[in-house]
């Protein structure tokens, strides 16, 4: 793999099919709609369940505004995302392209995925800073996930402050 | 000197309030009354803006937040996520609760755990 600045965009190529295969997997693992630990997470209470209505004032407006800002970054992504499916060989390694105009709606929906895997699966803090885990089991390869998007999310995030200077 | 703060609107937070400043000179002078304005946020301080940590926010990300939604300098953005991390909280700003609650909108917007909580 191996990543360059392009004008206004983040490239990626040789991109593996494997890790091909986990970025396609972005906007799914962004919103999960069977797991409630994940939307408890993507969706926290703004204060202390004390305060009522508070909170039930949030659901009703703030909680459908950021559904939709987390949709539309969503959005975004998968569209970018459709350049790793126009390949004509099935297992040939791939570019992906990245607007620098998108990093903000990387960068969240990334934030949303690592952290509704996380949720889902209850990585302990021992588990998230272990980079050796061996890939067996579908909770390993959520781990690995993480990692990766968290990996992407770094990548992205100095683009973005190399941008500025 | 005695001072009395006059809330002409009372209930509306957004409106302003009256400051009378009443300054006695001497025993048979006339108090002068000097009148400014101070806004009702300058008047009423009571919720924070809390950060808590997560294992999962990158140090990295929670430093651009915090430059973005308060528009802080990077060193003290840092010095509040790094608070965050070893102290389990930090908080971020104090004031009115329709600004606190603005606050905490945008730092969930950006995926933070973040709350507000009345002062003391």
């Amino acid at each position: 793999m191996e990543i360059c600045r392009q004008n206004e965009a983040l490239e990626i190529r040789e991109l593996d099919p494997f890790l091909a295969e986990l970025l396609r997997q972005i906007p799914e693992s962004a919103q999960p709609k069977d797991s409630p630990a994940a939307q408890e997470r993507l969706f926290s209470p703004p204060t202390m369940p004390e305060e009522k209505v508070l909170c039930a004032e949030w659901k009703l407006y703030v909680v459908p505004e950021l559904r939709r800002l987390f949709q539309s970054a969503t959005e975004t992504v998968r569209q970018d995302l459709q350049q790793l499916h126009c390949t004509n060989k099935p297992f040939a390694n791939c570019t992906l392209r990245i607007p620098m105009a998108h990093a903000d709606a990387w960068l969240n929906a990334l934030n949303q995925a690592r952290l509704a895997i996380a949720a889902t699966y209850q990585f302990s803090d021992h588990e998230l800073c272990d980079y050796r885990s061996p890939l067996g089991s579908r909770r390993d390869l959520s781990l690995f996930q993480v990692n990766f998007y968290g990996f992407l999310q770094e990548l992205i995030l100095r683009e973005m402050e190399e941008g500025k200077r | 000197m005695l001072t009395f703060f006059m809330n002409r609107a009372r209930g509306n937070r957004a409106a302003r309030c009256i400051v009378l400043t009443m300054v006695t000179r001497g025993a048979l002078e006339m108090p002068t009354i000097e009148k400014q304005e101070a806004t009702s946020e300058e008047v009423e301080m009571p919720w924070n803006v809390i950060v808590h940590n997560d294992p999962i926010n990158l140090m990295s990300y929670v430093t651009m937040v915090f430059q973005r939604v308060f528009g802080y300098p990077r060193e003290r953005a840092e010095k509040h996520m790094l608070e965050v991390h070893h102290n389990g909280r930090s908080i971020l700003w104090s004031g009115v609760r329709e600004r606190a609650e603005l606050y905490v909108q945008q730092l969930h917007g950006y995926l933070l755990l973040a709350t507000i909580e009345k002062v003391g």
